[in-house]
């Protein structure tokens, strides 16, 4: 590897070829300040339009100032990044930003999360000398992301995630010079946009220009409320990141801590939507087995492969993008809507409370569950099975406002019935955790076979694209998996191209799958916390007794008491769904 | 019959003489050559600009030289009569010689032309510009096949750097080394791009050369193909230049038909193609990135370099951009040699360079000149010296990326690098002149605007840096500038050049700092006295009652539209400056003098 030496503050560093100027002063302990620059290294998402100009250094010899991000060290540059002429061009650059910017950091969503507000801190701005028009543009609020574009700075993140990783290509520069902003064209609302809302704008956005809907104050009204029994599910990946919000290390898992906060909160239950994910691969795994044997025995009607269906961004995605092929998913509704519609039957029966009294929480990764649950086919007489969700940003906020010291929380176990989970189910926190779950029960189902091993290595880890074949005794299963909706593109459009014969497709709209997910902690550019928690996820599966969906006794009871069978006609109303072609959905305003 | 032409006359078929109705002058002398049954004698031709645009509509007679100006519709039966039956020249339409007020025929005589050496412009005003046959006559094509029978790519290339040609957009990139590092990247496609996205307010060189000798530049561009390893051309031209598209679209049909384009050109087996891409007039589209990102249907912003277009440029492939007029000096200097074209101009700047003179001057219009002319030769020879016998305050090159030079600056030699000492830059060539009644803020104020509304928002400074700038000097205009916003203005704009994204950003804070550095007086006597001494800002106005003067006639009081003179009759008036608008109603109603500016 050829090798490139240069000085940067004094101090001689020797780097690859290729390395910028921003790499190699790390790689010698100097952090020089970014903004719109933002590497997903473990993720291979990267940013760097070079626009912000904050990382602006002075290289002997050049004429204007380099950007450190967008700028290859080059052998013999010598390099100063805190002379007088960068201290004075940052802190500029930074007043500028701040002058059309909205002073309301007090109140903003993003108050203590923000990037512009650290920088400014950080340069010690006290002041902002330049004045002058601000932008003024409408507050744009969907069921699932609020747009405040007079808080974006045109770092272009969002426009990378929704573009070139999602390929959804919503968000896009529109508008020129001082009123250039990152919006959907013609600014039309998200809510009339192909928009997923798999909120991975919403991860990576420095500022307050693009939040989620803010849900938790329904909620605290809602548990003040005698009349109303409230109870929560939590997503498998909440469990993984939550600590993070109160200084734990990335990958620390709390699932007791988390369900005592949640009693703490006042829930009156407190539930898993883990035991929903049993339920899904109950249905699911059924579902897969049903169109495999007919298939099989050549039936032509029967379309394979099967693409699971508990992402609801991809779900949207392909309504949008691919509505021919929607006859290819799984009908099974998500775990969120599982739960949400046996928690409205079964378990409101059983506790004697009318479904308009009980209100359903969800606690989730993801900012598109927001929207999901606002469906009006998960609604019953206009009353939804789910009432709202929030996200695990939420529940760290929450439980900061209710004064409660999470750390030293005791570690509690969920009530029943609803909270009973299997190692199977956690799995479905992290890409290909779903179709690993899947084939556990699948596999001893068709085969009548106790797996020795349930750990399908070859299904895991953090490719965009993965393919694995797996052996049902003798039945050769080919299993795609896709995250990141840009990786399911590719996967569709090959299936389309009648390019790949699959037999069962996992896809999860967020790289990483939900531990990546809209609405966890922000990662603030440190992609290896994605890979902390992917660990995590996989540690709480190995140390359940139970590891396969169908060994879970509350599932079995379930369906003894009250469903029947998988794909049953009483489980085909309440657990599976359809879904609708918005391919001309869109309009604008 | 074949037909006896005698006697061509030119009609100037540029936009600007278009505007003054020559299509009209054309289809009169085309009617009255044909009343005289003077059809296959005396042929007209519409040709490209001349230059002298002040002068035009232009007519020029062909074998003898002669020059018409300001000609009207009307004119052609006498140009007719007289000129082509009589063989006399119609002397009212005759330039006249501003110092001796002598009739001038030949232009060569005039000082406007005097001291022109045209390289780019040859056949702007001799060719008709939509018949390839011209063209050809004037050793059109000869470049083409001199080079794809006799040459290697890389003779060419060095021919090219021999010459010391630098880019004529603005950056002044040596050109033979651009094409040699296209050359050298390894890639199955690669592309020659011709910018004609001329935006530059006042500039119209690249519009000229395209509308009066389109051919010329697709023959430069089959050169540049063949030097660098592309069958592909692509000229981005901004669609609010309808007659050169219409020119280019008619010289590719007809090159393609004599086998100029296309395939297998002149028997040589050398392939090469030009399509148009038609920019919507973003001014930051000029900057090469932008320019590609833009063909490409991208939004129209410039990415930082490297990679370099010529390394990574349209669809990712090696990219040779050049503008109009760099490739307009190529087939000349295939034709004639590095060494004709090198021993024109100075030690650092070779050939010519064309300049749009407009503002102040007497002869606005387009020029071409040998690298190293002052700007005096410029501006008070070849332009004829300011209007109206005012006094010359400014010169501002480069358009709004360039500066404010002033009077000390005119004996200096125009070339890239003196520009850029001097606080300016040579830019594509445009070339604005101010008198002593223009306001140095105001001009700031004009070209800031320009960049505010043509900056495309991607990077920080440029962004919100530009609009700051333009609001403190709409501030200083307004009289409520302070010192301190004086610092702001210098401060931020040394930090915009230093931090902008493209060359954009980094140069238009120039206008400023140099009506700074050379007008500071302008600038303190705005803030600090509240005057705008050459009366442009109306909010530092003051318009004031002489008492001795005023007899008390009420006619500024009746007269005023916002009823804020006040006084009795036959008593002195009074003006109240909070409420007056500054119309200046008063000072041309009163009869005696009795209002006065200050």
């Amino acid at each position: 590897m050829e090798t490139i030496k240069l000085t940067i503050d004094k101090k001689l560093v020797e780097v690859e070829k290729g390395t910028t100027i921003l790499q190699a002063a790390k790689k010698i302990g100097i952090n020089i300040p970014t903004l719109c620059y933002m590497n997903l290294g473990d993720m291979n998402i990267e940013n760097k339009p070079g626009g912000c100009r904050v990382c602006v250094v002075e290289l002997e010899g050049r004429r204007n100032l380099a950007p450190a991000c967008a700028t290859d060290c080059a052998e013999g540059m010598v390099i100063h990044t805190h002379s007088i002429r960068v201290l004075n061009a940052r802190k500029t650059v930074v007043q500028l930003i701040l002058s059309d910017h909205p002073f309301d950091c007090l109140i903003c969503a993003k108050s203590g999360n923000c990037e512009l507000q650290s920088l400014a801190h950080k340069l010690g701005i006290r002041e902002i000398p330049y004045q002058g028009e601000q932008s003024t543009y409408r507050k744009d609020t969907s069921p699932a992301i609020i747009r405040d574009v007079d808080k974006c700075i045109m770092c272009r993140r969002c426009e990378v995630m929704c573009n070139e990783v999602q390929t959804v290509g919503v968000l896009s520069a529109i508008n020129r010079g001082f009123h250039a902003v990152v919006a959907p064209a013609f600014e039309m609302n998200l809510d009339h946009s192909v928009c997923t809302y798999c909120g991975q704008c919403v991860n990576v956005c420095p500022t307050g220009a693009l939040t989620e809907v803010d849900h938790t104050n329904q909620l605290i009204n809602d548990l003040a409320d005698p009349e109303k029994t409230v109870i929560v599910q939590t997503a498998p990946a909440v469990r993984a990141a939550l600590g993070e919000e109160f200084g734990l290390e990335a990958g620390t898992l709390v699932t007791g801590k988390m369900a005592s906060a949640l009693r703490e909160l006042g829930f009156d239950y407190v539930f898993d939507t883990d035991f929903a994910a049993d339920l899904t691969i109950m249905e699911e795994g059924t579902e897969l087995l049903d169109r495999l044997s007919k298939h099989l025995a050549g039936d032509k009607e029967v379309k394979l492969p099967i693409l699971t269906s508990c992402c609801p961004a991809w779900v949207k995605f392909f309504e949008h993008n691919y509505p021919e092929m929607k006859d290819i998913p799984s009908t099974a509704r998500s775990p969120q809507q599982m739960f949400g519609s046996i928690a409205k039957t079964y378990f409101a029966d059983k506790i004697g409370v009318d479904r308009k009294k009980l209100i359903v929480v969800s606690i989730m990764p993801c900012v598109a569950k927001k929207y999901e649950c606002s469906r009006d086919e998960f609604k019953v007489d206009g009353n939804p099975d789910v009432d709202y969700s929030i996200s695990t940003r939420e529940l760290a906020g929450l439980i900061k406002r209710a004064n409660i010291d999470f750390l030293s929380l005791p570690d509690e176990d969920f009530d029943h019935p609803m909270g009973e989970s299997t190692g199977a189910a956690v799995i479905f926190g992290t890409t290909g955790g779903v179709i690993e779950a899947a084939v556990r029960t699948a596999y001893e189902v068709y085969t009548g076979k106790t797996l020795k091993k349930v750990d399908f290595e070859e299904l895991r880890g953090l490719e965009g694209l993965r393919s694995a074949t797996i052996d049902f005794d003798g039945l050769k299963l080919n299993i795609g998996i896709a995250h990141g909706l840009g990786n399911a593109r590719k996967l569709l459009d090959e299936i389309k191209a009648g390019k790949s014969m699959y037999h069962a497709i996992e896809i999860m709209a967020c790289p990483g799958g939900c531990i990546g997910g809209g609405g966890q902690p922000y990662i603030h550019g440190d992609s290896s916390i994605i890979k902390a928690r992917h660990k995590a996820i996989y540690a709480e599966d190995e140390g359940k007794t139970l590891r396969k969906s169908h060994e879970n006794p509350d599932i079995i009871k379930l369906y003894e008491e009250f469903l029947g069978k998988p794909l049953g006609e009483k489980a085909h109303h309440l657990l599976h769904t359809h879904y609708f072609d918005r391919k001309k959905e869109i309009f604008i305003d | 019959m074949a037909q006896q032409i005698k006697m061509h006359l030119l009609v100037c078929g540029g936009t600007g003489c278009r505007a003054s109705e020559s299509d009209q002058i054309q289809a009169s002398l085309e009617h009255e050559l044909k009343v005289h049954g003077l059809e296959n004698e005396a042929k007209v031709v519409t040709t490209g600009c001349f230059g002298f645009c002040e002068k035009g509509p232009i007519v020029k007679v062909i074998p003898d030289n002669t020059f018409y100006v300001q000609v009207k519709p009307g004119d052609a039966r006498e140009i007719v009569e007289e000129h082509v039956i009589k063989g006399r020249k119609v002397e009212r339409l005759l330039y006249t010689d501003p110092e001796n007020k002598e009739h001038v025929a030949d232009s060569k005589h005039m000082g406007f032309y005097r001291k022109q050496i045209r390289i780019a412009l040859r056949n702007c005003g001799f060719i008709d510009p939509e018949n390839v046959d011209e063209y050809l006559a004037r050793d059109g094509y000869q470049a083409l096949g001199k080079v794809l029978s006799e040459m290697t790519p890389e003779d060419a290339i060095k021919i090219i750097k021999d010459s010391g040609l630098r880019g004529r957009g603005g950056g002044g990139f040596p050109t033979g080394l651009k094409w040699e590092i296209t050359r050298k990247s390894v890639a199955e496609k690669k592309y020659v791009v011709c910018n004609a996205d001329e935006g530059d307010p006042g500039a119209f060189m690249d519009r000229s050369i395209l509308e009066g000798d389109p051919h010329v530049v697709l023959e430069a561009m089959a050169i540049c193909g063949f030097a660098i390893g592309a069958d592909a051309g692509l000229i981005y031209i901004r669609a609010e230049y309808p007659l050169a598209i219409k020119r280019l679209k008619i010289a590719i049909d007809q090159a393609r038909n004599y086998g100029l384009l296309g395939n297998d050109i002149l028997g040589t087996g050398f392939n090469f193609d030009i399509e148009l891409r038609y920019g919507a007039g973003a001014f930051v589209c000029g900057e090469e990135t932008a320019l590609i990102h833009s063909m490409e249907g991208s939004r129209g912003e410039p990415t930082f370099k490297p990679p370099f277009p010529s390394v990574e440029g349209y669809l990712g492939k090696p990219t040779n951009v050049n503008n109009v007029e760099t490739f307009a000096n190529i087939p000349p200097i295939i034709n004639k040699g590095s060494e004709w074209f090198a021993a024109i101009g100075t030690a650092r700047a070779k050939g010519t360079k064309v300049f749009a003179l407009a503002g102040k001057i007497n002869n606005v219009g387009l020029i071409e000149v040998p690298m190293g002319t002052t700007l005096r030769e410029v501006i008070f020879e070849i332009g004829g010296g300011i209007k109206d016998g005012k006094k010359f305050k400014a010169v501002q090159t480069g358009g709004p990326s360039g500066g404010c030079l002033t009077e000390k600056h005119l004996d200096i030699p125009i070339e890239y690098d003196t520009l850029i000492a001097a606080g300016s830059m040579m830019g594509s060539g445009g070339m604005i002149v101010m008198d002593e009644d223009d306001c140095m803020v105001s001009v700031a104020k004009y070209y800031l605007d320009f960049t505010v509304e043509e900056s495309c928002g991607k990077c920080s400074p440029c962004r919100i840096g530009n609009k700051r700038l333009h609001e403190i000097l709409e501030t200083i205009t307004k009289g409520q500038g302070t010192m301190e916003d004086l610092s702001k203005l210098k401060n931020l704009s040394h930090v915009i050049k230093d931090t902008s994204l493209c060359g954009l950003g980094q140069t238009s804070p120039n206008p400023v700092l140099s009506t700074m550095e050379n007008f500071w007086d302008e600038y303190i006597s705005h803030v600090v006295d509240k005057k705008c001494t050459s009366g442009v800002c109306k909010s530092l106005m003051r318009y004031v009652i002489i008492p001795e003067n005023c007899i008390g006639c009420m006619a500024c009081a009746r007269n005023c539209p916002v009823n804020c003179i006040t006084g009795e009759r036959k008593q002195v008036h009074f003006i109240d400056q909070d409420t007056c608008i500054k119309c200046g109603t008063c000072l041309e109603k009163c009869k005696f003098n009795a209002i006065a500016i200050i």
